[in-house]
């Protein structure tokens, strides 16, 4: 299928070629020439680093069980908010990832089909996976003592990261090949973040749910295999094994 | 198509209507529009932002006319997010910040070179240099920090060089100041040309506000808090020129004018053909908005609006490329400064707005520091580079040439 338009796109330097040669002789005239330097942006930034405080912290466990749990450190790991903060990060972005499912469904149902692309009832799927393992997550907070409401450190970093993912699939311009495109970044992520937070609970002895989250992590690894082969489909080439 | 501001009724007021998706339309592309489009929306934002500005801060100096205002400000709060609206989401602040840039250069270049009065156009040339040299830092910006070339945005009708310096920019207040057009005297051009300009400067001077904080980098919340500052002396500089002794009503009219008379400008150069159908309904909400208040202008005032307008419009604004007018005010102006209401030589500022300067500049130049030795180059400086020549964080980068 066709993914890319042909069109007057303005933005090169080709587009006028008089404009151009304009526009280079004024830059050669009018600087100083002198040795081009970008590191006082770095300096700038590590001046501002010492004086910074951080983005933000993860709160103490709101019940008795879980503060002691913490302080203990027995039962999460030699690092326990730091299990709280990464569970804080799946969370979010399982919850984010349901809604770019549902902006992609609105596309497909708009779009229509394409051959060897993903179907509505597929689509469908991955949506209320990706709400069960929004709700595990909140399960395993909860029993642990967290609050599954507060938005960690890493929750919030993971937004920033990801805030152009959303963008691009609820945008009324941008084709449903394109929101794959941002699916495609966005299960890529997901996948090292599920086998992070994997690692974490059995380092933590977390093992309650061990079962689920490890059926996550296979779900996760799906989506990213489907969402690769749909984007091959759309781009009419063979998707190559990662491990070739 | 020929305006008369004393006969053309436009679209009476009652009939000045919209709905949310009226109000929301498809946006311009930011890769395949020309620039101008995107200039365009960027003045008629700050044109319209204007009038609110002005209609809320008459409405409460004036009791009697609380109502009017406010009828007319309602329409024109809708026509600025219809407007305003029109940006692509995918356009990023520093992206449209660019487009800022462009417009206070070629819309400051169109209005000097059409100002009829000689030291007016001297007070245009003078913050054009100044505007001119914040496209070139916040490209340096662009470049050093995003990893992007501003002439995506710019299109090559701009020059992306230094202008007067940003760092020597700032200045005591009474060195913002200027001398203001008599508006017994002034030539009606010469008032609109004053409303224009200050409408932009002010919205730019907003925006900056607004999107400041928004940045991670601290130079670039840095270089947006310098930049605001210049921005607000400019707001300054253009509120001085337009004639205090103006009655409110005398103001309202001339801002219904400025309106007109831009939204006629866009008309006239629109190649977006959804774009110009707006600009074309919105010149005839204006034009219908003009005779309304020139109604309550004549039946309050108990004066004829022709002492105010004049029948025909101005030539329009030209939405073109000004380089070489640019170059040459560039050439001949840079080094001017300014001391109270005139422009002097460096050597004769005042000593005011050298305290000034060094105080803000003591603990270092945020507009300096970003744009070191920084030439604009296609595709941005990394595609420049020669073996040796650019240095980042004590790494020196090599090119393929």
């Amino acid at each position: 299928m066709e993914t890319t338009e042909i069109g007057i796109n303005r933005t090169g330097i080709a587009t006028s070629k008089g404009r151009a040669e304009a526009m280079l002789e004024a830059a050669q005239t009018f600087s100083v020439v002198a040795e081009s330097d970008a590191t006082p942006v770095a300096e700038v930034r590590a001046r501002y680093a010492e004086e910074s405080d951080p983005v933000g912290s993860v709160p103490p466990p709101p019940s008795i069980k879980g503060a002691v749990k913490a302080v203990a450190g027995e039962l999460l790991g030699n690092q326990p908010f730091q299990l709280i903060d990464k569970l804080g990060e799946r969370l979010a972005f399982e919850r984010t990832g349901a809604r770019l499912y549902e902006a992609i469904l609105g596309k497909l149902r708009h779009e229509g089909e394409f051959a060897g692309g993903p179907t509505i009832e597929e689509i469908e799927r991955i949506v209320l996976q990706e709400y069960s393992h929004f709700r595990l997550i909140d399960s395993i907070i909860r029993r642990i003592g967290g609050d599954p409401t507060v938005v960690t450190p890493s929750a919030n970093l993971h937004a920033t990261m990801s805030a152009g993912i959303l963008a691009v699939a609820v945008d009324p311009r941008t084709t449903l090949v394109q929101s794959l495109e941002a699916a495609l970044l966005a299960e890529l992520t997901d996948n090292e973040g599920w086998e992070t937070l994997l690692e974490l609970l059995v380092e933590g002895k977390e093992t309650v749910e061990l079962e689920d989250v490890q059926q996550a992590v296979r779900d996760e690894s799906d989506h990213l295999a489907l969402v690769r082969s749909w984007l091959a489909a759309a781009q009419e080439r063979e998707t190559v094994p990662f491990d070739l | 198509m020929a305006i008369n501001l004393l006969r053309d009724k436009g679209v009476p007021l009652e009939e000045q209507k919209f709905t949310w998706k009226e109000l929301v339309q498809p946006t311009y592309s930011k890769l395949d529009d020309d620039a101008f489009t995107r200039v365009r929306v960027i003045l008629m934002n700050g044109i319209e932002a204007e009038a609110l500005r002005f209609g809320h801060a008459c409405a409460r100096m004036n009791a009697d006319l609380q109502l009017a205002l406010a009828r007319v400000r309602r329409i024109e709060q809708h026509q600025q997010t219809m407007v305003n609206w029109l940006h692509p989401a995918d356009q990023s602040p520093l992206e449209t910040t660019i487009g800022f840039e462009q417009v206070a250069i070629e819309v400051t270049a169109a209005v000097a070179q059409k100002e009829p009065d000689p030291y007016l156009a001297q007070v245009y040339r003078f913050g054009l240099l100044e505007d001119f040299d914040h496209l070139y830092r916040y490209s340096a910006l662009m470049d050093r920090v995003e990893g992007k070339d501003a002439n995506a945005i710019i299109q090559s009708y701009s020059d992306i060089v230094p202008g007067r310096a940003t760092i020597v920019e700032h200045r005591a207040p009474e060195d913002d100041l200027r001398t203001p057009y008599n508006k017994k005297s002034a030539e009606l051009i010469t008032k609109l040309h004053a409303l224009t300009i200050m409408a932009g400067e002010h919205m730019t001077h907003d925006y900056y506000m607004t999107v400041g904080p928004t940045f991670a980098d601290p130079l670039a919340r840095q270089l947006y808090a310098e930049i605001a500052s210049i921005e607000e002396q400019h707001v300054t500089q253009y509120e001085s020129i337009s004639d205090a002794s103006e009655t409110w009503l005398e103001k309202w009219l001339l801002h219904e004018a400025t309106e007109v008379y831009n939204y006629h400008s866009c008309v006239e150069s629109e190649g977006n053909p959804r774009v110009r159908a707006i600009w074309e309904r919105f010149l005839e909400y204006e034009l219908g908005q003009l005779r309304f208040v020139a109604d309550l202008f004549e039946k309050i005032e108990r004066r004829d609006a022709a002492e105010v307008l004049s029948s025909s419009l101005p030539a329009p604004i030209e939405y073109i490329s000004h380089r070489e007018f640019v170059q040459r005010t560039l050439e001949a102006e840079v080094q001017l400064r300014a001391r109270g209401h005139e422009f002097v030589a460096p050597e004769l500022e005042s000593e005011a707005s050298i305290a000034q300067r060094l105080q803000l500049n003591s603990e270092g130049s945020p507009s300096e520091t970003v744009a070191a030795g920084y030439v604009w180059h296609p595709g941005t400086e990394l595609a420049r580079a020669a073996p040796g020549s650019v240095t980042f964080g004590g790494v020196t980068a090599y090119s393929a040439e």
